[in-house]
C-alpha cells in the first residue's frame, strides 16, 4: 500500500478539486448566457406584433410567425390529447393493476427503449403509419377516402397526407415514453398506507386509484406531463420527416390542414443565405423559448405549491 | 334528518365487478399499445431497407463495405455507411469530451459541496438548459460558435497541408460537436446527481469519520458506489447526442465523407435523413429508400446503447439497504 499523504497534501487536493467543480459549474451557466444573449440580441429588433400577425413572405420585413404559431397550437393539442390519456392510463395499469409478471416487465423494458429511440425514427414510423397509413388506401395526392367538405371543421380523409393530424399523432409517439415514465414515477411516490387504507374500507382496486391514488398524483403527473408537452413545442425532426409545408400562407382549419410548426419556421429561416431571415429565425426562437419558459414556470409552480407532503 | 336517499343506492357487487373488468381492460389495451408501437417501428423500418436492398446498385456487403456515401452527387452513386457513421461518430465525441466531463464534476458539486442557495440558481438554470428545443442550439451553433471558430482560421493555418487545410468552414463537425455538448450536458449532470444522491449518508459519514476530505469521499466513495448510475448516464447522453437531428442539419454540414478533422464539413446519419426526408429526393427513389437504410443503423446503434445502460444498471447496481 502506498504511504498516506500528509494532510496538507490532501487539503489542497480537496481545494484545487472545488475550484474545478467552480469552473465547470460556471462554464455551463456561462453558456446559457452566451446562448441566450445573442439569441435576443439578434432577434429583439425585428420582434413586434406585426411579426406575431404576419404570414410567410419572400421578403424578411414582411414575413411572420403566425402560421407556424397556430400550427404548432394544432399540433401540441393533438398530441396532448391522445398522450396524456394513453400515457397515464398505461402508468396506472403497470403501476396499480399488472402484476409483476414476466410480461409486464418486457412491457416496461420496451417502454424504457421506447425512450432511447431517437425521434426522428418517430417521424419515419409517423410517416408511414399516419401519413401514408402503411398504403393500403392507395398511393399519391388524390388516392385514398375523403369524408366530408374540404372547408369544414370536420373534414377528413384517410390516409391523414402531411396533415396537423399526422403530425400531432406523430409527436404523440415521441413524448408517450416520458408520459409514461414520469407518471409511473408520480404514482410510486404515493404512499402504500394510502392505498391500504382505501382498501381496507372496502374499495376495489379501481375505487382506491380513483379515490386515492390518482387525486394524491395529480402533481407529479402535471408536472411530468407538462415537461412532456414542452418537449413536444420544441421537437421538430419528426414533423419535418412527417412533411411539414415550408411556405404556407393558410392556417389551419380542420385535422386534414398542411401544417407548420415553429421550430420547423426557425430551421427553415436559419438554412437560408439571406440575413435578414437569420434575424427572424432569432426572434421567432425568442417567441418560442417564452413559450417554454411559461410552461416550465408552471411545471414549477405546481411542484411547489401543490405538492404537499404525504405521511 | 340527513337525506340518505341521495347518497344513491349502493351498486351492485356485479356492476361494480362488471365497470372494474371493463376499466382494467381498456388500461390494459393502453399498455399493450407502447409493444404496438416498437412493433411497427421494426416492421416499417425492415420493410423499406429491404425495398432499398432490392435496388439494382444496392448491396449488402457495398453498405458495409464501402468507403463511399455520395447517393446525390456524381455519376455513380455508391452506398456505403461508414461516412455517415463516422461523421455521426466525430460530432458524439466532441460532444461527450465536453459534456460528460463538466456534466460529472458539476453534479458531484451540486450533490457534495454546494449548498441550498447554490443549487436553488444552478438546478433552474440546467432546467432551462434541458427544455432549450434542439433546432435552438442548431441556429447557436451556426450562427455563433462557427463564426466565433472561424475567427481561430489565421493561427490554425500552419497546421494544415494544402491538401487537407485546417480552416473552419461555415459548416464544421467542432461547432456542431460543441451544441450538441451543451445540449447534452444538462442530461449527464441531473442522472448523475441522481445517482450520487441514491448513495446512502452512512457511507459518506463513514468515510468522513476516517479523516478523509470531501473530495477524497466523493472521488473514492461516493463516486465508485454510484458508478453504474453514472455510466447508465453517460450512455443516454451519448445515445441522445447520436440521435440528435437539428443541431447537425444545420451547422455539420452535408458532406459524408471519412474525416477525423473537426475543421471539416462531415454529414451524419441524422444529418442524412434530415436531408433526403426534408425534400431533396423523390419518394421511392434509391436515394430516398437508402434514408431508412439510415434510420435502421440509427435504431440498431441507439438500442443496443439503450440496452448496453440499462444491463450496466442492473447487473452492477450496488445496493446498501
Amino acid at each position: 500500500m502506498a504511504t498516506p499523504r500528509s494532510a496538507a497534501s490532501r487539503l489542497l487536493q480537496n481545494r484545487a478539486f472545488l475550484w474545478l467543480c467552480l469552473i465547470a459549474t460556471n462554464l455551463a451557466i456561462l453558456a446559457l448566457a452566451i446562448l441566450l444573449i445573442s439569441i435576443v440580441w439578434q432577434g429583439w429588433s425585428t420582434l413586434d406584433g406585426d411579426f406575431l400577425a404576419q404570414r410567410a413572405s419572400r421578403k424578411p420585413e414582411n414575413a411572420g410567425i403566425l402560421v407556424p404559431l397556430l400550427g404548432s397550437v394544432w399540433v401540441c393539442a393533438i398530441c396532448g390529447l391522445v398522450a396524456l390519456p394513453l400515457g397515464v392510463g398505461t402508468a396506472i395499469y403497470l403501476e396499480e393493476f399488472a402484476r409483476r409478471t414476466r410480461f409486464t416487465r418486457f412491457v416496461q423494458t420496451n417502454i424504457l427503449n421506447l425512450a432511447g429511440v431517437p425521434s426522428i425514427v418517430y417521424g419515419i414510423l409517423g410517416l408511414t403509419a399516419f401519413a401514408r397509413m402503411f398504403g393500403v388506401f392507395g398511393v399519391g395526392a388524390d388516392a385514398g377516402i375523403q369524408l366530408g367538405d374540404q372547408d369544414s371543421l370536420f373534414y377528413l380523409r384517410l390516409p391523414f397526407g402531411s396533415s396537423v393530424l399526422a403530425g400531432g399523432l406523430t409527436l404523440m409517439l415521441v413524448i408517450l415514453p416520458i408520459v409514461i415514465i414520469s407518471t409511473q414515477e408520480a404514482l410510486r411516490a404515493i404512499p402504500p398506507s394510502l392505498r391500504s387504507g382505501s382498501l381496507a374500507l372496502g374499495a376495489t382496486t379501481w375505487q382506491t386509484v380513483w379515490g386515492m391514488t390518482l387525486p394524491a398524483a395529480v402533481p407529479g403527473i402535471m408536472t411530468g406531463s407538462i415537461l412532456a408537452m414542452s418537449r413536444a413545442i420544441g421537437e421538430s425532426a419528426p414533423l419535418l420527416v412527417v412533411g411539414s409545408a415550408l411556405f404556407l400562407m393558410a392556417t389551419p382549419n380542420n385535422l386534414m390542414s398542411d401544417f407548420s410548426v415553429l421550430p420547423l419556421q426557425i430551421f427553415n429561416w436559419a438554412q437560408r443565405p439571406q440575413a435578414g431571415f437569420h434575424d427572424l429565425a432569432a426572434s421567432a426562437i425568442i417567441v418560442q423559448l417564452i413559450v417554454l419558459l411559461a410552461f416550465n414556470g408552471v411545471a414549477v409552480f405546481i411542484r411547489q405549491k401543490l405538492q404537499k407532503p404525504l405521511l | 334528518m340527513a337525506d340518505l336517499t341521495r347518497l344513491g343506492r349502493p351498486k351492485s357487487v356485479a356492476v361494480r365487478r362488471f365497470r372494474e373488468r371493463l376499466i382494467v381492460g381498456s388500461l390494459a389495451i393502453a399498455a399493450t399499445f407502447s409493444i404496438f408501437v416498437t412493433l411497427s417501428i421494426l416492421v416499417v423500418l425492415a420493410r423499406e431497407t429491404l425495398i432499398f436492398f432490392r435496388f439494382p446498385d444496392v448491396s449488402l456487403g457495398e453498405f458495409f463495405g464501402s468507403l463511399e456515401w455520395n447517393p446525390l452527387l456524381g455519376a455513380e452513386k455508391h452506398f456505403g455507411i461508414w461516412p455517415l457513421v463516422s461523421g455521426t461518430l466525430l460530432v458524439t465525441v466532441i460532444a461527450a469530451s465536453i459534456a460528460l466531463p463538466i456534466g460529472l464534476v458539476t453534479a458531484i458539486y451540486l450533490s457534495e459541496y454546494a449548498g441550498a442557495r447554490v443549487r436553488a440558481v444552478l438546478k433552474p438554470a440546467l432546467e432551462i438548459l434541458a427544455g432549450i428545443p434542439t433546432v435552438v442550439y442548431g441556429f447557436f451553433a451556426l450562427m455563433f460558435i462557427t463564426p466565433a471558430l472561424q475567427k481561430l482560421n489565421p493561427a490554425l493555418e500552419s497546421l494544415g497541408t494544402p491538401e487537407s487545410p485546417v480552416s473552419f468552414g461555415g459548416y464544421n463537425a467542432l461547432a456542431a460537436g460543441i451544441a450538441m455538448g451543451i445540449m447534452i450536458l444538462p442530461i449527464v449532470c441531473s442522472l448523475s446527481e441522481d445517482a450520487l444522491r441514491a448513495v446512502p449518508r452512512a457511507l459518506r459519514d463513514g468515510a468522513f469519520a476516517l479523516g478523509g476530505t470531501r473530495f477524497d469521499v466523493s472521488a473514492k466513495v461516493v463516486v465508485p458506489a454510484a458508478l453504474s448510475g453514472i455510466v447508465a448516464a453517460f450512455l443516454l447522453a451519448i445515445s441522445r447526442a447520436i440521435g440528435e437531428t437539428m443541431i447537425v442539419a444545420l451547422a455539420a454540414g452535408g458532406l459524408a465523407r471519412l474525416t477525423a478533422n473537426p475543421t471539416n464539413e462531415v454529414q451524419t446519419m441524422t444529418g442524412y435523413m434530415a436531408q433526403i426526408f426534408g425534400g431533396d429526393a423523390p419518394a421511392g427513389s434509391v436515394e430516398y429508400q437508402s434514408s431508412y437504410a439510415v434510420g435502421a443503423t440509427l435504431f440498431c446503434i441507439t438500442f443496443l446503447l439503450t440496452m448496453l445502460g440499462q444491463y450496466i444498471l442492473r447487473r452492477f447496481r450496488e445496493e446498501y439497504d
